[in-house]
């Protein structure tokens, strides 16, 4: 029998749908700041361009980008925090 | 001439931040707070004498974006008219006809307009940028579609100073029967701009022009159809509803006024030398520094740098700490620590995206300020690139 698929559970969730940039970078950041090395942030927002946003801040700030899902007009981001 | 501002002995390089307000605008708006005018709608002679005063200011914002005073909408600053342009002409279209163009360098304030309407189901085309910021008229032309109901470009990217070649856009959005909406915030009576260029929506800030914050205006061709995005008691022509707010609005005609008299007496060649000298000083004494956007086509006030080694946060609390106020250009990639979406959009290499820096002068910038620059930000620079040394090895 196939492994079943591993399911990734987020440590901290924030909701950040109706809000547009810079606010669910803003939100993740504070998010991300009260949480310890290793653990998961998810993060939900339906900004258009909290896409390219949040590959370029994990970019700039080293935290791990390790999931991006989109269902609908919303986009679910998975962020390992990394130091 | 008195001088703006509260601090004299600091150089202050963050105008378009904030700049501040002229006396002589606020020695006109003072009566208006002080002592009794009534409310422009009412019926007694203060209210009258309000609508006066109210009137004035509209013909004043009007000669300065060269258009009619049947045209101007006051609102609260720029973020609220550059909202009313777009999403007032978007949501008046037919639903099948709502497609927007605007560009990768605009004030986040359109972008956020644009997207609130894409996921209300309105299309939208960012076009890109050349690595000065400049938007390519010929891909204007290649995003106009049947639907196409608004192009809303910049005059200037207030993040690099780029000014845009809005005479040949505006060519093309005549021919094609789109209205043009043009944010005119940093480029108002520094350059020559006006609604005869063939611009049917221009957007004006206050504060830009030396008047109180908390105002603004849309100037609207008359003809143009928009929705109003504030509902009440159906002031500003039903466009923009809420009692104005006449201090700030007397205060912003007589700002219009006085910027509209300096352009005709060279302030902005006044600005372009000042602005050269500090390019020209910081480029010679400044290694790995290059000036971000073109070095002629943009706004006479405004020097936008990235330099490699050294972070512009750190580099803005020294200059803070011997008196020089400047910025980073970007508040919002400030409160991110995400490089900014102008500095992405113009390809900045990463290294040089965390060490950009914005200076912005204005009416009472002096040449000694200039040179306080050029003397106190190579020392920091230096210091701070010695110091990260040891840890990008």
């Amino acid at each position: 029998m196939a492994a079943a698929p591993k399911v990734l559970i987020p440590d901290k969730e924030i909701d950040c749908i109706g809000l547009f940039c810079p606010i669910p970078i803003v939100k993740t950041r504070e998010a991300i700041q009260g949480m310890n090395v290793g653990e998961l942030l998810a993060m939900l927002s339906d900004d258009p361009a909290s896409d390219a946003d949040m590959r370029s801040w994990c970019r700039s700030t080293g935290h791990d980008l390790i999931e991006v899902a989109r269902e609908g007009g919303v986009y679910r981001f998975l962020v390992r925090k990394t130091r | 001439m008195e001088r703006g501002g509260a601090a004299p002995d600091r150089v202050y390089f963050d105008y378009a931040g904030f700049a501040p307000v002229d006396p002589r605008v606020l020695a006109v708006m003072r009566p208006f707070l002080e002592a009794g005018i009534g409310n422009p709608s009412a019926p007694h002679s203060l209210g009258s004498e309000a609508r006066e005063s109210l009137e004035a200011a509209r013909a004043k914002v009007a000669r300065l974006v060269g258009g009619s005073a049947s045209g101007v909408v006051f609102t609260s600053g720029a973020t609220e008219a550059n909202n009313l342009a777009i999403r007032g002409v978007v949501l008046r279209a037919p639903t099948g006809a709502r497609h927007v163009i605007s560009s990768a360098v605009e004030h986040i304030s359109v972008l956020n307009a644009c997207r609130d309407l894409e996921k209300a189901g309105a299309a939208v085309t960012f076009l890109p940028v050349d690595g000065e910021g400049q938007v390519n008229p010929d891909e204007v032309r290649r995003a106009i579609r049947p639907e196409t109901a608004l192009v809303s470009i910049a005059a200037a990217c207030g993040e690099i100073g780029t000014t845009q070649p809005l005479t040949d856009i505006a060519r093309l959005t005549r021919a094609a029967g789109i209205p043009l909406h043009v944010d005119a915030v940093g480029a108002l009576g520094r350059m020559p701009l006006a609604s005869t260029m063939g611009f049917d929506l221009m957007t004006v800030s206050s504060n830009d022009l030396y008047g109180p914050p908390g105002a603004g205006a849309l100037w609207v061709r008359p003809g143009v159809k928009i929705a109003p995005q504030i509902l009440g008691g159906g002031q500003e022509g039903g466009y923009r509803s809420g009692t104005e707010n006449l201090p700030a609005v007397v205060g912003l005609g007589v700002a219009a006024e006085l910027m509209r008299a300096e352009a005709a007496h060279g302030e902005p060649a006044r600005l372009a030398g000042l602005r050269d000298r500090l390019v020209e000083g910081l480029l010679t004494a400044l290694p790995d520094c290059r000036l971000t956007g073109p070095r002629s086509a943009r706004l006479p006030h405004h020097v936008s740098l990235v330099l490699r080694g050294a972070k512009a946060d750190s580099i803005l609390l020294d200059l803070d700490l011997c008196g020089v106020a400047a910025s980073s250009g970007s508040a919002c990639a400030q409160r991110t620590g995400a490089p900014s979406h102008v500095l992405r959009a113009i390809g900045c290499a990463p290294q040089e995206m965390e060490g950009s820096l914005c200076f912005t002068l204005g009416r009472w910038s002096t040449t000694s300020e200039v040179d306080a620059v050029i003397e106190r930000l190579p020392p920091i620079v230096l210091r701070l690139r010695s110091l990260a040394l040891p840890a990008s090895r």
